[in-house]
């Protein structure tokens, strides 16, 4: 378990709240501003940061999350990219990636990269626990936090060893689907915590969907961290220009910031 | 041969790398495979299909007037392309969508870059009963329109993907957007040998018949075994078919021909194995064309259904192994062995299937006129009539 990620779930706690999770990919809309972006969110309220590793494959997102990796691509953001912006997050900070990357920059060298520029965990979407051992071994040496992701449909059986593989925190996937704002949560999120709550005492964030006060007010009942991406990326897509954005996003994380303290 | 084939893995390739949320669904329909397998009345339901609407055995037809241009040596080719709907693509779609009804579900979902597999996964839906939405990229939309009519015709919903490349690795990602979100409801009819356990194994069963039928054909027509068996290779479905059966006999090479495009060299290219490096892509470990930041790059060939940037996982094995060995073919080879079919048996060949006709033209000249090749003959070229033509400059 990594300290600094711990340190946060138990700040929140002692406030009776829940953790605040922002994600964004790096290099969009370019890489510096997505520096400028995330310090927007945590200046807002953001307790967390993932930084996306954007990937021209991805399987697990919406058509928004599509949208700013294609553009980030486009910049040809590299793995250096990510580690430089997680390097300039002043919070705790994960990287969110599908495994080819990891994979094509060989898991010891990724891990090595990520602990040197301070990251504190990974978020592996689409690795599984079968096709982990190397990827366990490697984030213990180095007190990486490995966030596997469960799902409503993860069976009794299964569930258990999922949640045993994670350190950091375990997310929960409020519903069968991609990534991007919905109009209500899932009904599902909060069983599925429950569940998970059943087999670890690792703090459980919630994710997909969620985009307002009110959804994080809500999930934040059960849950001890609310992620949000889809709709701090939205903000930015729509903005008239780079202030615009950056205050747009300033004034979501403050909204969401109140909303996990039940406001 | 010892091969290793534990949790759907094949040597250090294969596996599983998908949401966790697609899991429960891979695990279904896992058990439906390996139930199917072992009962004979789903076995025989298949069988009857088979001989009934697909029109199997499909038969051997030698092609002496091509053999000249292949060092005279005895080319055999198994009719793939006599099959209901045109390819192979029928076997596995029929075995799949009956799986589909086993598991209580009513819509598939498919991918297609060609169209073929498309067509064939909308007629086993007609067939069957059952909705069918095919996700193609747009770009494939407009290489192939015909196909997309045709899917149309037999009541399918054709979704065109707009995203990334607009072509079949984009249309596979949208597919598996749409599986994880209606999974309940929904199987995914995967067109090819690649993507997560089990569809690797379960794709590969289903066209093993291609292998099974051609070796025991070939031993009665000639008395003994090919020297060579050759297919083509994008996702690799109709070379594992007609491979697999020939696996244990060690004196038959297995040769693959992937898709050279412009040539490797020129990075235009879809020769995933000749040309890339190992990776994961669309749920499973293989070769993969990709950058040095393991981003998928975009691959190319006048053929749509070869134009992926990836390949089955089995075929990475089999080549790691040294057991099969892989080829590309450029595009104008291709087009050069599609035109000489055409004109001295009179077959006109799918253009991916070209890609395994220019492989004999190299293979039988190098082997001479005492070697025997079988050639898996995937598909038909009525869908790229149009594409062929502004090839060689006929007017349409």
């Amino acid at each position: 378990m990594n300290k600094k990620l711990q340190a946060v779930f138990d700040q929140a706690k002692l406030e009776n709240r829940a953790a605040l999770i922002g994600y964004m990919p790096a290099g969009f809309p370019n890489l510096e501003f997505s520096k400028r972006i995330i310090a927007a969110m945590v200046d807002g309220g953001v307790d967390i940061v993932e930084v996306g590793f954007p990937y021209s494959d991805p399987v697990m997102d919406g058509a928004v999350i599509q949208q700013a990796a294609e553009i980030a691509l486009q910049n040809k953001t590299s793995l250096q990219d990510v580690f430089e912006v997680v390097n300039s997050v002043d919070v705790p900070a994960l990287v969110m990636t599908y495994w080819n990357p990891i994979e094509r920059a060989g898991v010891a060298n990724f891990v090595a990269g990520l602990a040197k520029s301070g990251g504190v965990g990974v978020i592996t979407p689409d690795l599984t626990i079968e096709e982990s051992a190397e990827w366990i071994s490697a984030t213990k040496e180095n007190e990486i936090g490995r966030v596997y992701v469960v799902a409503p449909s993860s069976s009794d059986e299964r569930l258990p060893k999922v949640v045993d593989a994670c350190s950091g925190f375990v997310y929960a996937a409020s519903l069968m689907g991609v990534t991007g704002a919905r109009t209500a949560v899932s009904g599902a999120a909060q069983q599925l915590v429950e569940r998970v709550r059943k087999h670890t005492n690792l703090p459980v964030a919630v994710g997909l969907g969620v985009s307002t006060r009110e959804q994080a007010a809500q999930v934040a009942q059960y849950a001890d961290g609310v992620i949000v991406g889809s709709a701090f990326i939205k903000l930015v897509l729509e903005a008239a220009d780079e202030k615009d954005a950056l205050e747009r996003v300033k004034v979501l994380a403050s909204e969401l910031a109140q909303g996990v303290r039940g406001k | 041969m010892e091969r290793t084939e534990i949790l759907g893995h094949f040597g250090q390739f294969g596996g599983r790398f998908v949401p966790e949320a697609l899991i429960a669904a891979l695990e279904e329909l896992e058990a439906a495979h390996v139930a199917a397998k072992l009962d004979p009345d789903f076995q025989n339901e298949l069988a009857e299909l088979h001989r009934t609407y697909t029109g199997r055995p499909s038969i051997i037809t030698e092609a002496k007037r091509f053999a000249q241009h292949a060092g005279n040596a005895t080319i055999l080719l198994k009719r793939e392309d006599l099959n209901h709907t045109g390819s192979h693509k029928i076997n596995n779609v029929l075995g799949q969508a009956l799986l589909t009804k086993r598991m209580g579900k009513k819509r598939i979902i498919a991918e297609t870059g060609a169209g073929q597999h498309g067509v064939a996964s909308a007629t086993a839906a007609a067939l069957l009963g059952l909705e069918c939405v095919v996700y193609m990229g747009e770009e494939d939309t407009k290489r192939q329109a015909l196909n997309v009519a045709r899917m149309k015709l037999l009541g399918a919903s054709v979704v065109p993907v707009t995203t990334g490349s607009r072509t079949l690795k984009d249309a596979i990602n949208e597919a598996m957007r749409d599986w994880v979100t209606n999974v309940e409801s929904t199987h995914y009819l995967l067109g090819t040998v690649a993507g997560p356990h089990p569809f690797p194994t379960m794709v590969r069963d289903f066209h093993r018949i291609i292998g099974v039928e051609a070796r025991e054909q070939v031993l009665n027509l000639m008395g003994r075994l090919p020297d060579a068996v050759l297919a083509c290779v994008g996702g690799g479905s109709n070379a594992i078919g007609i491979f697999h059966p020939f696996i244990d006999d060690v004196g038959v090479r297995l040769i693959g021909l992937e898709a050279g495009g412009s040539g490797v060299e020129t990075g235009k290219h879809a020769a995933t194995i000749v040309g890339g490096s190992p990776g994961v892509l669309h749920g499973t470990r293989s070769y993969v064309l990709q950058d040095e930041n393991g981003q998928t790059v975009e691959s190319h060939s006048i053929s749509a259904g070869l134009d992926y940037p990836g390949v089955g996982p089995e075929h990475a094995y089999l080549h790691e192994i040294g057991r099969a060995e892989y080829r590309a073919i450029t595009d104008d080879q291709a087009m050069h062995a599609f035109a000489l079919l055409s004109k001295t048996e009179g077959i006109i060949p799918a253009i991916e299937t070209a890609h395994a006709l220019a492989g004999a033209l190299q293979v039988g000249n190098e082997l001479g006129s005492e070697a025997i090749l079988l050639i898996n003959l995937s598909g038909r070229g009525d869908k790229d009539v149009k594409t062929a033509a502004n090839y060689f400059g006929i007017p349409l």
